[in-house]
């Protein structure tokens, strides 16, 4: 039995399906015949277009969750879409806070296992491959699903290029969500956005990231200043996060954004294996770390041994100099 | 308020990782601890029980050979005790397998809360939670960064893509922390001392109800077919900064034309 129809999960954020979405549709085009696309909340319809322009002939609209958490209910209506008879070979999820939910409801509802942390996908005859890195990217682990359709891949951002087809708009499908019980009363109360300036984590072409090697959060601004001077964003290890440095939204790793700038500077941080999952993939990377051994020059293109507080400012001043 | 937080013990990440050449799963033998991403879970666990002014903190875990070492640990944290699940049939369970005895060694807690981590440290599938709360036909909310209980609620500040969102949820619930949610405790002497008499109720999947061939690598619905050296990034240059590594940098970035 081939590959024939996949179905992409898609997130909407400000309006929009979210980059990892699009290279999920991507990917589905290369595998299989029919490509849909499943999204929800008031925005969901509006995305008929762009999602048909990268090869999503259907739309299933789950319609507006109102203040729900979108897990349950975004399962609930895949699976009423399912035991109607629609099934799927295979669907994608992106790994993001209610991707993973939705997909760990989904799997519970059918009964069927789920693939987390894919970061590459394969159609092998009537099989599809899924690629894992382990131990920080080290060694790649291929895995398989031996149990029955549809097989449910939830796959990190950036695994794949996002390229439009060109297609026509998607045809718009109801998917209503069917009446639930207890499993969803959480409710989100109230929406708070962090403050942000210059390009996203996660689209920047420059990313400076500063890890525990800063000493205290008072040193991060250098971070933020070089940052800015290279018309980039700024990072962090969750160590720093974790010490209330700050931010999350600044992670960089396995439990945090996935970045594949063409520069990462890493500014004291060890590279430990959850760390180099998520910038192991930039076009270059330059690490400046004081001790000698540390796993993060085994990744980089350049390594200063040296002392951050004294590498970072004179480079500021450097590049400052030159206007 | 009865908590039951869910407890995985782990080889110590500290030690090198080896992989079973035939299942091709990491090997977990010899003595297992705690999960440093469920210490947190249990600090916040026991902060919450406290708070409320009564009730206790119930550990559950699914692990191979009796291991107790981990939950000896949460427990002189000050859980009062725990459910381990330990059964031969259960080597090589995948996600929803552990999700489905997690649940059933849950429900005879009859918990208020449940309390899991958003990921572990050495299987990071981060789904099992979520798949527990849906056999348990209860409500979740994943990465919690603070939580607070009060009438009957469990008020979360949920992360986002963008900041935050404040979440309610009527209990009983799964919430997955985060970590850095709470500064776990050091056991302190005494507690070490009283952990060894804690009770620990030691299960297997039969007095689960629970059909072996469900779970294990039989009842997994995935396999691993290979593993393989990844690509290994080409040795860069090393320099060590005597004053001027900055200027490298620089010359780096014009490369680049980044400058
Ligand atoms: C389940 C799980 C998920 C995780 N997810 C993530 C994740 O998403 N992202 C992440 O980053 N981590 C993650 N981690 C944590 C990870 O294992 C490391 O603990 C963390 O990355 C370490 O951060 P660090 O490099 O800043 O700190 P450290 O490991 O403490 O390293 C600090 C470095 O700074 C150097 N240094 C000190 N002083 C100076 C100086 N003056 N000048 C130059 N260098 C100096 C030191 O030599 C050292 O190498 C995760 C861990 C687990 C268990
Ligand atoms: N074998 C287990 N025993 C107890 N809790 C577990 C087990 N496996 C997973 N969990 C819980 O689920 C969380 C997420 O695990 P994972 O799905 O492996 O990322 C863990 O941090 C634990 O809180």
């Amino acid at each position: 039995m081939s590959i024939e129809k996949i179905w992409v999960v898609v997130e909407i954020a400000d309006g929009n399906p979210i980059s990892s979405s699009l290279e999920l549709l991507t990917q589905a085009r290369a595998m299989a015949g029919t490509v849909e696309a499943l999204s929800w909340g008031p925005d969901a319809a509006k995305a008929a277009g762009e999602v048909g322009s990268f090869g999503a002939t259907t739309l299933y609209d789950v319609g507006d969750i109102g203040d729900a958490l979108p897990g349950v209910p975004v399962a609930a209506a895949v699976k009423a879409l399912v035991e109607a008879g629609n099934r799927p070979d295979v669907i994608l999820i992106p790994t993001t806070y209610d991707g993973r939910d939705i997909a760990g409801r989904l799997s519970a509802m059918l009964d069927l296992p789920v693939i987390t942390n894919v970061v590459g996908l394969s159609e092998e005859g009537d099989e599809v491959r899924s690629e894992h890195g382990l131990f920080g990217g080290a060694k790649v682990a291929v895995a398989r699903f031996t149990a029955q359709r549809p097989w449910i891949f939830v796959v990190r951002a950036k695994s794949f290029a996002a390229e439009a087809s060109g297609g026509g708009a998607a045809d718009v499908m109801p998917a209503p969500v069917p009446e639930l019980g207890a499993t969803n009363a959480a409710k989100i109360d109230a929406r708070h956005v962090e403050e942000q300036s210059g390009p996203k984590l996660d689209e920047a072409d420059v990313v400076v990231s500063g890890g525990r090697g800063l000493g205290s959060a008072e040193n991060y601004a250098m971070i933020e200043e070089l940052a800015k001077l290279l018309k980039g964003a700024a990072g962090a290890s969750r160590a720093i996060v974790d010490a209330g440095w700050v931010p999350y939204s600044h992670q960089v790793g396995q439990t945090g954004k996935t970045v594949k700038p063409t520069l990462y500077i890493a500014c004291g941080i060890s590279g430990a294996t959850q760390h180099l999952v998520g910038m192991k993939g930039s076009k270059n990377i330059v690490a400046i770390n004081k001790d000698q051994d540390a796993p993060i020059f085994s990744v980089a293109d350049l390594g200063i041994v040296g002392d951050v507080h004294k590498v970072v400012p004179k480079l500021i001043e450097a590049l400052k100099a030159r206007g | 308020m009865n908590v039951v937080v869910c407890v995985k013990q782990i080889p110590d990440p500290a030690a090198p990782q080896a992989l079973d050449p035939d299942t091709k799963t990491l090997v977990r033998e010899g003595k297992l601890i705690l999960d440093d991403s469920d210490a947190y879970g249990v600090e916040m666990g026991l902060q919450l029980a406290e708070q409320a002014g009564g009730g206790e903190v119930t550990l559950v875990s699914m692990a191979p050979g009796g291991e107790t070492s981990g939950l000896r640990t949460a427990l002189a944290m000050g859980a009062a005790k725990a459910i381990l699940v330990s059964d031969d049939a259960l080597k090589g369970s995948d996600a929803l397998a552990t999700a489905k005895v997690l649940a059933k060694a849950v429900e005879r807690a009859q918990p208020d809360l449940v309390i899991a981590a958003t990921e572990s440290t050495d299987g990071y599938t981060g789904t099992t939670p979520v798949q527990m709360a849906e056999l348990l036909g209860m409500p979740s909310v994943t990465f919690a960064k603070k939580v607070a209980v009060s009438d009957g609620t469990v008020r979360v500040e949920r992360q986002t893509e963008a900041g935050y969102d404040d979440v309610e949820c009527p209990l009983p619930a799964v919430v997955t922390v985060t970590a850095g949610v709470v500064e776990p405790r050091y056991p302190s002497f005494k507690g070490i001392m009283a952990a060894k008499s804690k009770p620990v109720d030691q299960l297997t999947v039969a007095d689960l109800g629970i059909d072996a061939g469900q779970v294990g690598l039989g009842g997994a619905g995935q396999e691993v077919t290979q593993v393989a050296d990844a690509e290994a990034r080409a040795g860069g240059e090393i320099v060590v900064d005597e004053g001027d590594a900055h200027e490298q940098v620089v010359r780096f970035l014009e490369q680049l034309k980044l400058v």
